[in-house]
């Protein structure tokens, strides 16, 4: 039993209290026969020929925030990273980095999250590893996320695959993440709340192969940078990408808030959202599956691939004029994951 | 979102983009936008290309940031090295560059304690919370932004918080405009008048503007059907020859403008002259600390040694500022110069030209 509410330098030497911390914490919450085992790798099946890898940080400020907390975002930024790959996300492994100090109450109930969203998402945490730092050294919490997923056969998704004339498909409005993390790191009082729609994506993407198959080309999740950044990167000596501004969702509280902050939703982080280029014929068969899904209901085409201006994404205004949608130097918001 | 709407939209703004070409009657005119926020707003609603080629949008010297000299850069730079001292900041100046491309941000990472702050009067609360140091607050900004720091001055004043000091570089507008016009050397048809400044001012700032040089003003809000509606009128003054100052933007502006703020600037400033970037020095274009509040201005107590800057090398931003190149005609616009790795002022600050045609460039026919 751990007695003390807080995490202490000791909970990450090796001792009692590190594997009491595990046990009580970690395995409790996340239970499964390979964490169970407590072994120095955890050993699993091979889940396919072809295996997609990734690894994925989270130091997000504050810790929990509306629509989420930093446990949750671990498991969605990780396995998202998979599925828009193209894959099946199976396996987690996670590393924390605890700050000397923090409560352990926050501890258990990021780790709760963790374990949900993961069931949610249909993987396994089957690895894990906790260090302490002194106070000071690090702020609260800080995740680390690998995964492991499994690529079925005949699916290739990747820029690419892009094709002048594809539809550009988003499922459902555009900042929400930033912007609530914004909003409670800040302390700005809106009428309306804006939550974090920080969600796995592996059923919504399942969905949308079933409908459109290879006509699916490519897949992002618009997460650091938002929309506008992860469309930059699909710009490239072939291809440029066409946005229409009044086909964007963009939650009426979100738009507000960006407005009296300055900042530009297109550039805001997302971390339940994709954006997906689809051959012109599949495109309403997709979107329609989009919208029945739970998490695609507010879907909508915002714009296609072009070849008159490669290397460059656009934005058609409403007054008819189009404009340059550059990369940005820097982020418009620090630490939102 | 109400209240906002209603000034974006479309069909109206179509309406009086028809309008303006058909008042220019075939003729081009060329229109100065003082402030960058309008500069701003015309790039992310692509105003420009919509007006084409009737209208030439020109921006002027209508950023605080922009408008900084080198000179006065490298002693902020200078005291942010000073031991103890807290500089506090609001965070555009942080990247822009003084001579030898030397900012607030390599002074910070080299250990001297920059502070950003949101708000004048967290400078304050800073001040309390560190009642042994000097917390210096670096004022740059106009009308303003210049009333909200003489407001926190007073009530530093009246709460005997010692340690705040102030760096004012504040500056006021109307002479920077009136130095453009004499200065002849941009040929303007007319004002896109700063919206905000004039919320302070009022309206009638600008009266001198038709009377000593013959050309309208029309003070303006950020919205797009504010912006057009402004232009419509400049165009209508030009072509009709009757220039005068018409507030476009009556639900922030009236002729006499703010008394509350102009009354804080009055107890707190005096009219001092100002080395503007671009422009040279201006007499009584500078905001300086009245007698009663020398305690609190940091050049009197810290009289640091810095040299005269000469601008970067190969820099254009004073010709931007004065609208006499566009920032997409300087050599070093989008290849040296770039908002990640800024030479001059204008591609940093958020309300900057440079920075302005870099983030909102216009797609060009293929």
């Amino acid at each position: 039993m751990i007695s003390d509410e807080r995490i202490l330098m000791a909970h990450g030497e090796g001792g009692e209290l590190t594997r009491d911390l595990i046990q009580s914490v970690f395995v409790a919450a996340l239970d499964n026969d390979e964490l169970r085992a407590l072994g120095d790798a955890a050993i699993v099946p091979a889940p396919g020929d072809r295996l997609a890898l990734t690894t994925d940080s989270f130091v997000v400020k504050p810790a929990v925030f509306p629509g989420g907390d930093i446990g949750k975002l671990a498991v969605c930024g990780t396995v998202n990273d998979l599925a828009v790959a193209g894959a099946v996300p199976r396996y987690l492994t996670t590393g924390f980095v605890l700050e000397e100090g923090l409560e352990l109450a926050l501890l258990r109930e990021v780790v709760r999250s963790m374990a949900e969203t993961a069931r949610q998402a249909g993987v396994t945490v089957v690895a894990g590893d906790t260090k302490v730092v002194e106070r000071g050294a690090a702020d609260g919490l800080y995740i680390n996320t690998a995964g492991l997923g499994h690529v079925p056969a005949g699916r290739s998704l990747g820029p690419e695959r892009l094709c002048p004339g594809d539809l550009l498909l988003v499922n459902g409005t555009l900042g929400d993440h930033g912007m609530a993390v914004m909003m409670a790191r800040e302390g700005l009082p809106f009428d309306t709340p804006i939550a974090s729609d920080c969600a796995p994506l592996n059923d919504l993407v399942e969905t949308m192969l079933v409908a459109g198959g290879a006509y699916v080309r490519c897949l992002r999740d618009a997460t650091r940078g938002g929309l506008a950044t992860v469309l930059n990167e699909w710009a490239g000596d072939r291809v440029g990408l066409a946005l229409n501004e009044t086909a964007l969702p963009i939650a009426p509280a979100v738009a507000a808030a960006c407005e009296f902050l300055g900042l530009d939703p297109l550039y805001v982080a997302n971390e339940g959202k994709l954006v997906a280029a689809v051959a012109p014929d599949a495109a309403p068969a997709v979107l329609a599956a989009m919208r029945a899904h739970p998490l695609g209901g507010e879907a909508a085409v915002v714009g296609q691939v072009t070849a008159s201006h490669p290397g460059l994404v656009t934005l058609r205004t409403p007054y008819g004029s189009e404009r340059v949608l550059p990369m940005l130097a820097g982020g418009q918001l620090p630490r939102i994951c | 979102m109400r209240y906002i709407d209603e000034f974006r939209d479309p069909a109206t703004a179509a309406r009086l983009v028809d309008r303006i070409k058909r008042l220019a009657r075939g003729r081009r005119l060329r229109l100065m936008e003082f402030c960058g926020g309008h500069t701003h707003a015309i790039g992310r609603y692509g105003l420009g290309r919509l007006l084409a080629p009737e209208v030439d949008l020109l921006s002027g010297p209508g950023c605080p940031v922009c408008v900084t000299s080198a000179t006065d850069l490298d002693y902020a730079v200078a005291l942010a090295a000073v031991p103890d001292l807290v500089l506090a900041t609001f965070g555009d100046m942080m990247r822009v560059p003084g001579s030898a491309g030397r900012s607030l941000m390599h002074a910070r990472s080299e250990g001297a304690d920059v502070r950003l702050v949101y708000s004048p009067l967290d400078a304050l609360a800073l001040a309390q919370q560190l009642p042994d140091r000097p917390v210096v607050l670096l004022g740059v900004g106009f009308e303003t932004t210049a009333p909200g720091v003489a407001a926190t001055l007073l009530q530093a004043e009246s709460q005997t918080v010692d340690n705040l000091l102030l760096l004012s570089l504040h500056k006021t507008t109307p002479p920077a405009m009136r130095a453009i016009l004499c200065g002849g050397d941009t040929n303007l048809d007319g004002i896109i008048g700063p919206g905000h400044v004039s919320a302070v001012t009022g309206s009638d700032a600008w009266q001198f503007v038709p009377e000593e040089y013959g050309i309208g003003v029309a003070v303006s809000g950020f919205e797009p059907l504010d912006m057009l509606q402004a232009i419509a009128s400049l165009i209508e003054m030009a072509v009709e020859q009757r220039p005068r100052v018409e507030n476009c933007y009556g639900r922030g502006v009236d002729a006499h403008g703010n008394a509350a703020a102009q009354t804080l600037l009055k107890r707190c400033f005096a009219p001092s002259d100002a080395e503007w970037r671009g422009l040279g020095a201006l007499e009584e274009s500078g905001l300086a600390l009245i007698t009663d509040l020398q305690h609190r201005d940091v050049r009197a107590l810290y009289p640091l040694d810095v040299d005269r800057a000469p601008e970067p090398p190969g820099c254009r931003c004073g010709d931007v500022l004065r609208g006499v190149l566009l920032p997409t005609a300087c050599p070093l616009f989008g290849r040296r110069c770039t908002p990640r790795d800024p030479v001059g002022p204008c591609m940093v600050s958020a309300e900057g030209s440079c920075a302005a045609y870099y983030r909102y460039a216009e797609v060009q026919d293929a």
